[in-house]
């Protein structure tokens, strides 16, 4: 940290109104999310992403997207604003070490074959073992409705590609045209 | 991206570890377990139900409700619009059985504070070291001259989930094309504060299609209401909210929207300027604190005073108050907070047990309103204590509503948010 952010930092904390700001548990913190992110981050709703067994950095970059208003959002934002940086990696860690409990949904066997071949040759590097909880977001078993919104998100400009992806995807999309996203978002469903 | 150092992972996995290396077993050296006895089985009586037994699976839970299965209010006015069944919002409690929740089916009547036991209409004793008192709304009848609970048989409220529910849905089947139906709106606090405005949507949605030159007029004690710019504007644009041909009309209290009474025979209503007849009447009546919660003596005035910190009643030690029927400004009466209130009041239960404080509590709320196809809004809230103060306050600078004006996409995306947040709430709470 530099000194100027250091300085700014202390004034913005001396013009904040004087409250002795409560320090909840990473538990307690991550237990309010579960009402829209299932129990413990295991989300049983196929439009709220299962949170269980996330990477904590991609927990904290994510939370700090929706704090700066970088994701095309409609409520983690709001959200996402009532907690510290402190707070935010507390409760990373407790959804670090969840168990992922995942339900099954009706896919379509033919494009989730085509699915595990893009996945295979363009996404597998960053989104190892299929796409289960690791140094990148988790797919394998994401509900369908959520990966569709993220994926339309991407596609529309409206959230920034992380680095590569959107090469990654062209390439997909090359390989496999508009059947591509689908056959991909196919495949993680069938990964439960 | 962001670095976290192994260092910050251990501070933050150190106080998991150490509270988990007290739970598990730790009372069987003690001999008996400790006790907890749940009254009401809605969304805080079951929260807190299951989350105690997660956080220490060495403690008796007995919850008792009176009903054998819960209707949630929550999703409610989507029967209304036969948008779904009341089936859909009727839940079991085999779940909290699973979790080794011992479920009473019986009504408590009354709490004794000293000999520390509940009993019930059934004539049995169950004695605690904790208890939990989650028994939502009561209605105060009366308040409305003409309204009571009799004539909630024809003029219904509706804001308990269930057969009220039904009676209102077949009335507004059976309404005459063109007909009139009024919603009558309580005074704050009530239950749900954008609810009565959510059933004017959905009711006109259902009357879009099926009875397209009805009128909802919503007769209100107050001059504003939860999402109000929200609500216009999806009324603007899905039912012609503002011109002379709108499907709902408002009439807040400066207008002459608050009600005093009603003749149940003739469905008219006197407000304070003019008499209005419906062919479909819906009555909110003001509302209090379940009527547990005034045998028990755990009332002050309408509603239930408690600690914040974790919800424990400030009138009786012991005992806890959740979700409707506590005072818990500035959360507001919901599923939601009621959801986030009982793991409060679990780890700080369990907390103490130990023979440990309990630590700062944290809170959210979300609450959502369909308001027609693929027209979806939300209110939402982090919040902390202001210990001094005995009060919950929002975070500055976080939460509120939707924004004005978004685009379709994410107003479509709301409606599928709320949905998923009804499956993750139930589950939350039950399953
Ligand atoms: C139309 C409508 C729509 C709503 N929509 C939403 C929404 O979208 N989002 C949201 O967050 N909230 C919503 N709510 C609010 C939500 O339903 C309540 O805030 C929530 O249910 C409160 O939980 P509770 O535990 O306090 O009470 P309840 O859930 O009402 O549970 C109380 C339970 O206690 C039982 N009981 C009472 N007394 C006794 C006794 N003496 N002995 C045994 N059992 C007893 C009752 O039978 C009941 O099962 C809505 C409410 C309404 C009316």
């Amino acid at each position: 940290m530099t000194k100027t952010v250091r300085n700014l930092l202390l004034a913005v904390l001396a013009l904040a109104p004087a409250m002795t700001t409560a320090a909840p548990s990473g538990e307690a913190l991550a237990f309010t999310c579960a009402g829209c992110h299932g129990t413990d981050g295991s989300s049983v709703g196929p439009s709220m992403p299962s949170i269980a067994g996330m990477d904590p950095e991609v927990f904290v970059d994510a939370m700090k997207d929706y704090q700066a208003d970088k994701r095309n959002s409609s409520i983690m934002n709001r959200i996402a604003k009532g907690y510290t940086t402190q707070q935010l990696e507390d409760m990373a860690w407790f959804f670090a070490r969840q168990r992922l409990h995942l339900l099954p949904q009706k896919y379509d066997a033919a494009l989730a074959a085509r699915g595990k071949i893009l996945h295979d040759k363009h996404c597998e590097k960053c989104h190892e073992d299929g796409g289960r909880p690791g140094d990148a977001g988790t797919l394998a078993g994401q509900w369908m409705p959520y990966l569709q919104h993220t994926m339309d998100d991407f596609m529309s400009g409206k959230r920034d590609w992380p680095r590569k992806m959107k090469r990654k995807v062209d390439a997909a999309i090359a390989d496999d045209g508009k059947q591509a996203i689908p056959a991909l978002i196919h495949y993680y469903a069938s990964q439960h | 991206m962001t670095k976290i150092t192994r260092r910050d992972f251990i501070r933050s996995a150190g106080g998991v570890a150490a509270l988990g290396a007290g739970l598990g077993f730790p009372h069987i050296a003690l001999g008996a377990a400790r006790r907890v006895v749940v009254v009401g089985g809605g969304v805080g009586g079951c929260t807190v139900a299951k989350y105690l037994r997660k956080l220490d699976p060495s403690l008796a839970v007995t919850l008792i409700e009176s009903k054998t299965t819960y209707t949630s209010c929550f999703m409610s006015n989507e029967v209304l619009s036969g948008e779904r069944t009341l089936e859909s919002i009727t839940f079991n409690y085999d779940g909290l059985r699973r979790h080794g929740v011992e479920v009473v089916t019986d009504m408590a009547v009354g709490i004794d504070p000293v000999k520390k036991s509940v009993t019930t209409a059934g004539g049995r004793n169950f004695d605690y070291d904790a208890c939990v008192v989650s028994p939502g709304i009561g209605f105060k009848w009366g308040a409305i001259d003409g309204y009571d609970e009799a004539a909630s048989e024809t003029i219904t409220h509706a804001w308990n989930a269930g057969p009220q529910t039904k009676i209102l849905r077949r009335q507004l089947q059976a309404m005459r094309q063109g007909g009139r139906v009024i919603i009558v709106a309580p005074p704050n606090p009530f239950k749900c504060p954008p609810g009565p405005y959510e059933r004017a949507s959905q009711i006109a949605m259902y009357c879009k299609h099926h009875n397209p030159r009805a009128k909802i007029i919503i007769l209100d004690a107050k001059d504003a209401f939860s999402k109000q710019g929200l609500y216009v504007e999806g009324w603007t644009k899905l039912y012609g909210y503002g011109t002379g041909n709108s499907m709902i009309e408002w009439v807040g209290a400066a207008a002459g929207g608050k009600v005093e009474s009603v003749d149940p025979s003739t469905l008219t209503l006197q407000a304070e300027i003019e008499e209005f007849q419906g062919d479909v009447v819906n009555i909110i009546p003001p509302q209090k604190a379940g009527a547990i919660a005034f045998a028990a003596d755990l009332v002050d005035g309408d509603w239930c005073p408690v600690d914040k910190r974790t919800f424990e009643s400030k009138r009786h030690k012991d005992i806890y108050v959740l979700g409707d029927a506590s005072s818990a400004a500035k959360m507001p009466k919901s599923a939601y907070a009621a959801n986030s209130q009982a793991k409060v009041a679990a780890a700080a239960i369990v907390a103490r047990f130990l023979g440990r404080e309990p630590g700062d509590p944290t809170f959210v709320n979300t609450c959502y309103s369909v308001v027609g196809e693929d027209f979806g809004i939300s209110v939402a809230a982090v919040y902390t204590l202001d210990a001094a103060n005995n009060s919950i306050e929002e975070m500055p600078n976080s939460g509120g509503v939707s924004p004005a004006n978004a685009s379709p996409e994410i107003r479509r995306r709301e409606v599928s948010y709320a949905h998923s947040w009804f499956k993750n709430v139930i589950n939350d709470m039950m399953e």
